[in-house]
């Protein structure tokens, strides 16, 4: 077994996520304590590697069922053989879906334990101790993860990216394509760029923004009104997006858009990490929830545990005044 | 109970697994034992992603036919969920009994849920919810996935039949979809259905309760192999950044007025 710290580059196509270079910097940290190397795994496609400098070694593997879209199958095999070849002592996905799909059934292949939802490694003797977000933010556990090769899959924004970004020149080791990606029953197909159609809310200075709490669909209308007073969109949580009270392009956060205006209004929204992830660097961000415990405070810069259905119609009287 | 063999093409036998979680929205305690939260007072619900694979399940069976079996561990409150469940579509309904009340591991879930599904054998594919809230020991469909030796994928929006396959859209974030296609037997973590799901009349429940009966299938020994030790569980340091704006609604709305015009944003 090696002491080394192994990163899941999570990309199908299109750029580098930040995510990659947080999770290298985090693993030059570890691998510095333990005294082992940083591996970045890249699959599929190989271009854009030279922004890894960071890492010491690239590891890739090449087969033709890696050359276009993404199966669940497909990478788990190839990241698999990877793991196989370097034994390393961590391994550090994100929790975006390449983590949600694979972290698990790698820890399970592997034999050994994982942590969800990480926001902190630290390293204590030979174990890697995890600091992860539970109930959507409301509580964090902290997991000791003991065993020869352990996994973490952790939240975007958790660590800064800068120190996965300085340079360098690693080597390149190509590991051989397992058999197992001749005989495939996940198939991979085409990958779809999102729908640019719709409404752009990551150009606006404001953004009124609506979550589960406003309760039904007819309830949008009054939160639409203060979107039109101010003429700016109105943006939501995903729930919102998935009953089908809004459109798609309207969704903030890890599936839907990346925003930063220079004021973002919650309304009824709890802050989970994949919303906060689309909106956390927003300039000044001003929540309404009757939850004095939502984890949206922590990042709201000014709150309110007002009724929202109480607030809207007096900001909507103040502007109409 | 002798089990139904469906021999009609295309049909599909789809096995959703559910499960109850703490209500987010009610405050959690951290119990005494410091490594896991206050049951006793806790409000225990569905967890929102398997419902939305039990959407996608009745999708499937409305398009092809076949049979969707719903099934969970002995948890609080999971009747209603079993029930509700039958109210809005699935044929059949399993318990699994005999486990440890608390906080269960996503892998001993993952186990006992693959015990049934070897024993049950003819199911194509497996639905659940991409995450719950407290999975710490990584996501179901993975693990019960890697169990079996079925391929799995997460993060599913949509599970359309073609044939005798599924034809699988993932989302890869930021709106990017993928699509693959499930040749055989699956195991998917749903994030969302095609579309919202069902609602179930109460008058709907009642009557898959006095009409149904949910199945038993005995929890077995397992071996559940390494995962993290929690140390201690605890809310976050509240970093205190969010000034409350205090005062009655008309004061909080003027206040915010305020910041934003401070911000050159309102006239
Ligand atoms: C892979 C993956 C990707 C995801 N991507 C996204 C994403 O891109 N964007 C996203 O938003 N989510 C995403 N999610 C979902 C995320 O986990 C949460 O479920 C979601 O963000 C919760 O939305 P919400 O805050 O609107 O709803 P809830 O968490 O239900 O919160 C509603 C809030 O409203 C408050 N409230 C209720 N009534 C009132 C009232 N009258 N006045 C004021 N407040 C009230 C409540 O206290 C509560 O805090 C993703 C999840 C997964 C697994």
């Amino acid at each position: 077994m090696s002491k080394d710290v192994l990163v899941i580059n999570e990309r199908v196509q299109g750029e580098n996520p930040d995510l990659t270079f947080e999770l290298i910097g985090k693993a030059k940290e570890i691998a510095g304590i333990l005294g082992g190397s940083v591996g970045v795994v890249v699959i599929g496609d190989l271009s854009g590697t030279e922004a890894f400098g960071a890492a010491d070694r690239i590891y890739t593997v090449e087969h033709d069922a890696l050359t276009s879209g993404y199966s669940s199958q497909v990478w788990e095999e190839a990241v698999l053989a990877v793991v196989e070849s370097v034994q390393p002592k961590l391994i550090l996905f994100g929790t975006g879906t390449i983590g949600i799909d694979l972290a698990g059934s790698i820890a399970k292949r592997v034999g050994g334990p994982i942590a969800s939802y990480v926001i902190d490694l630290a390293v204590e003797g030979d174990d890697v101790v995890a600091t992860s977000q539970l109930y959507g933010g409301k509580l964090l556990a902290e997991s000791v993860l003991e065993g020869d090769t352990v996994v973490a899959s952790v939240i975007a924004g958790s660590f800064p990216s800068e120190a996965g970004k300085s340079g360098g020149s690693p080597e390149v080791v190509s590991v051989s394509a397992p058999s197992s990606l001749g005989s495939l029953s996940l198939i991979p197909g085409s990958v779809k760029e999102p729908d640019k159609t719709g409404v752009d809310i990551t150009t606006s200075d404001l953004l009124v923004s609506v979550g589960r709490g406003v309760g039904s669909q007819a309830n949008i209308e009054m939160l639409q009104e203060l979107a039109d007073a101010f003429k700016v969109p109105l943006s939501a949580s995903r729930p919102v997006i998935d009953q089908g009270w809004l459109p798609k392009p309207h969704q903030v956060g890890k599936s839907g858009k990346k925003v930063k205006p220079k004021v973002y209004l919650a309304f009824g929204i709890s802050g989970a990490p994949e919303h906060l992830e689309g909106m956390r660097s927003s300039e000044m961000i001003i929540a309404c929830n009757t939850d004095p415990k939502a984890p949206i405070f922590e990042v709201a810069h000014y709150g309110t545990t007002l009724d929202l259905f109480d607030l809207v119609p007096e900001i909507l009287e103040k502007l109409e005044a | 109970m002798k089990v139904r063999r469906i021999e009609k093409g295309g049909a599909l036998k789809i096995v959703v697994g559910m499960r109850q979680l703490a209500d987010l929205v009610e405050e959690l305690e951290v119990a005494d034992s410091g490594v896991d939260i206050d049951r006793d007072f806790v409000k225990f619900v569905s967890n929102e992603w398997d419902e939305a694979a039990l959407e996608e399940a009745l999708l499937i069976k409305e398009a092809v036919g076949g049979e969707v079996v719903v099934i969970a561990l002995d948890e609080p409150d999971v009747d209603q969920t079993l029930y509700s469940a039958i109210a809005k579509g699935a044929d059949r309904a399993v318990k699994i009994v005999g486990v440890e009340e608390g906080w269960t591991p996503t892998r001993l879930r993952a186990q006992l849920l693959s015990k049934w599904l070897k024993s049950e054998g003819d199911w194509d594919a497996f639905l659940t919810g991409v995450q719950a809230a407290d999975d710490l020991d990584g996501q179901l469909a993975g693990l019960i996935g890697a169990t079996l030796g079925v391929p799995h994928a997460a993060v599913v929006s949509k599970a359309e039949p073609e044939g005798s396959s599924l034809r699988i859209t993932q989302e890869l974030g930021g709106g990017t979809l993928s699509e693959s296609v499930a040749t055989g037997k699956v195991v998917l973590g749903i994030q969302a259905g095609r579309q919202a799901p069902r609602y179930a009349p109460i008058t709907r429940i009642r009557q898959a309760m006095s009409t149904s009966t949910i199945e038993t299938f005995d929890a077995q020994e397992i071996d559940l192999g390494p995962g993290p030790k929690v140390r201690k569980i605890y809310p976050p340091q509240s970093k205190g950044q969010a000034t409350m704006l205090d005062g009655d609604p008309v004061e909080v709305a003027e206040k915010i007025v305020e910041l934003i015009r401070a911000k050159g944003l309102v006239r």
